[in-house]
């Protein structure tokens, strides 16, 4: 649903009111969702649109569910949440970082309903956290794209400098330079989350820097599709498998599963256990899964990366671990010391090694 | 290679960067030249955008995309014409209303084509031409529409300065009384150079969704089109102009993405407005440098014409 459609309900709803519909007695849970992009990005908002099917597919009539895509972060943010909570949706999910702070506003305003708002570090009593460790996806990403390299120039679009991408670009940076030492990391920061003329730009931009390797932490597949005309460039799918570039461009993936963590959270709902909480899931619990890693992977590349993903969801490697230093050349982790989690959600350097400078 | 940027690459980057709104405006400056302002530019765009897609993925041509394209952009403005030559309806407020109206239907549109990969768009082959140190990469190494835009705005340029057609045209625009006073059928007119416009704007959009991203989306001409706008505006509505308009946003555009992959420490935000910065500051030497002469405009820019007036 979009703001022209959003009018029409609107005035349907208001219409209802006025006409003192009563309250059905057993009413669904009416669960509201709200999308930075269209549900056919094929990324981002497409694997949180198949979230909210699956809490439909394993809850039936028990819920409603309904959904707003395209909502810009900022002032709209909040007047789409606050037409949710007023529409009778009493769990709704803000699926980006910018919700941020509409969410805590509109969250103020109405305590009864609660709020889940993904990639945040702000909470209140109806306010929860979710977020998924992407950048143990984007160590093993690192750890192809170290191996796979002939340029050693590896080439990064960014959306924001905000702490999420910051984790991917210093995890892909430092698990390609253990596997080969000359890497260079290039970053272009694209200054959306969607916007496919712009990333498609952006990908020409470090494709003509000589990069073959392109990670992308934007939502559409238009990277993709300039890395296949490249011909020899190779790419990860993001947030969605993007299988239809495989096998190449797009060698492997890192897909965020947020069907479990929903369908728990509607749960929790249904039967009133449903509490403020900030989770951060990985690949152990399955929020992180990698797909699956295409045929232009030599063999031992493949293996090594599957090996790295196993260590990691068995919890026997941290991405982060020491010794790193910052990119100005401080100590940040001593040998063998893993971050925080408390560390890495407010993650504000780059590591050391990457050139690029960290926009303010 | 000048401090870390390929100035060829740039180059070749910014003709196809720039392609979509070149032709974009290429059509508005006809439109305008006829005395009529549409300011649907963006949503002929999406339209030719959406309709092109779903053509050449149907056929499998990108060149019946394209045709698909114009034809699409050139549908809308044509109802443009209907409400606001015959009606007589207001024109900034019509043509807003186009934009949001083509942004709508082409969501609608392209629901089914979301995910959906076009044709490739072949380049021209130039042989041997293609291996010219500098100018090989820079004028040989694109697809055909490149060259098509190119020649489109050397024509318009042509039959507007130097035939009958294009006096008429001119004449209409500067004064629709008199035009029609001496037996120019001012409508007519009018209808040709939006349908002009819209194909152009259509084709241009069909660029964005076939060739530069090379996929459908939502809203994916993201301002194009009013760009296009101000890019006529910039031009002082000649059609020389327009192309160095268009380059330079073009170039501005992908000289800010180039400069971050080269590492350079430049400001992000800074680079990112500076098209629009020089845009403003272009358009203010050019309102004081037509202070006391005739302004650039066309004079019945934006005014109805009714016969009976």
């Amino acid at each position: 649903m979009n703001r022209r459609s959003f009018l029409a309900t609107t005035a349907i709803a208001a219409l209802a009111s006025a006409a003192g519909l009563p309250a059905l007695a057993a009413d669904p849970l009416k669960v509201g969702f709200i999308y930075v992009g269209p549900v056919g990005d094929m990324g981002w908002s497409y694997q949180h649109d198949l979230g909210r099917r699956a809490i439909e597919a394993e809850y039936g009539d028990k819920v409603v569910t309904t959904f707003m895509e395209s909502v810009p972060e900022g002032p709209d943010a909040e007047r789409a949440l606050t037409q949710l909570a007023l529409e009778g949706n009493t769990l709704i999910f803000a699926t980006s970082f910018g919700y941020m702070d509409a969410v805590m506003n509109v969250a103020a305003k109405f305590p009864n309903v609660k709020f889940e708002h993904a990639t945040g570090y702000k909470s209140a009593d109806n306010v929860a956290t979710y977020d998924a460790k992407f950048f143990q996806g984007r160590a093993i990403q690192g750890t192809i794209g170290g191996r796979m390299t002939k340029t050693n120039k590896i080439g990064y679009i960014g959306s924001f400098p905000i702490p999420e991408v910051i984790q991917g670009i210093n995890a892909a940076y430092i698990h390609a330079k253990k596997v080969n030492p000359d890497v260079e990391m290039k970053v272009v920061w694209a200054y959306t989350w969607f916007d496919p003329a712009k990333e498609a730009d952006a990908a020409a931009a470090l494709i003509a820097e000589g990069v073959d390797v392109l990670l992308q932490h934007t939502d559409s597949t238009a990277p993709q599709a300039k890395a296949q005309e490249a011909g020899n460039v190779i790419t990860f799918g993001q947030a969605s498998d993007m299988s239809a570039f495989a096998p190449m461009p797009r060698v492997s993936s890192t897909i965020d599963n947020w069907a479990p963590y929903y369908i728990k959270r509607v749960g929790a709902m249904l039967d009133g256990s449903w509490k403020s909480e900030a989770t951060w899931g990985g690949i152990d619990t399955g929020m992180v899964e990698i797909g699956e890693i295409s045929s232009a992977v030599p063999e031992e590349v493949k293996a090594e990366a599957l090996a790295l993903k196993d260590k990691i969801a068995a919890g026997e490697y941290h991405p982060f671990t020491g010794p790193l230093n910052k990119q100005d050349g401080s100590a940040w982790l001593a040998e063998g010391v893993m971050a925080e989690d408390g560390e890495l959600a407010g993650m504000n350097f780059f590591v050391e090694g990457i050139t690029a400078e960290l926009p303010k | 290679m000048m401090g870390g940027i390929d100035i060829i690459v740039l180059i070749a980057t910014l003709m196809a960067a720039s392609t979509p709104v070149l032709l974009a405006a290429t059509g508005e400056l006809v439109a305008e030249k006829s005395g009529v302002l549409n300011l649907g530019v963006e949503g002929m765009m999406i339209m030719g955008a959406v309709g092109g897609f779903a053509v050449a993925t149907a056929t499998g041509s990108p060149v019946l995309g394209f045709a698909a394209g114009a034809v699409a952009g050139a549908l809308l403005a044509l109802l443009f014409a209907v409400l606001t030559q015959i009606f007589l309806s207001n024109q900034v407020a019509t043509g807003l209303a186009l934009t949001l109206f083509g942004l709508g239907l082409s969501a609608l549109i392209g629901k089914g084509y979301e995910g959906v990969r076009p044709p490739p768009t072949a380049k021209l082959e130039f042989g041997p031409l293609a291996d010219i140190p500098v100018l090989g990469p820079i004028l040989f190494s694109h697809d055909w529409v490149v060259y098509a835009s190119l020649v489109l705005v050397a024509l318009t340029w042509a039959v507007l300065k130097y035939t009958r057609a294009g006096l008429i045209l001119r004449a209409v625009g500067e004064s629709h009384d008199a035009a029609h006073a001496l037996g120019y059928r001012v409508v007519a007119v009018r209808f040709a150079a939006l349908a002009y416009g819209g194909a152009l704007a259509g084709m241009g959009g069909a660029y964005l969704s076939l060739v530069r991203v090379p996929q459908w989306t939502e809203g994916m001409t993201a301002g194009a089109g009013w760009i296009a706008l101000a890019i006529v505006v910039f031009a002082s509505w000649r059609a020389e102009r327009v192309l160095i308009g268009a380059y330079l946003f073009g170039g501005i555009t992908a000289l800010q993405l180039q400069l971050q992959a080269a590492g350079y420490a430049i400001p992000v935000h800074l680079l990112s407005m500076a098209p629009y910065v020089i845009t403003i500051i272009v358009l203010v030497i050019l309102s004081a440098a037509h202070r006391h002469g005739v302004a650039a405009a066309p004079a019945a820019l934006g005014r109805s014409f009714h016969a009976s007036n």
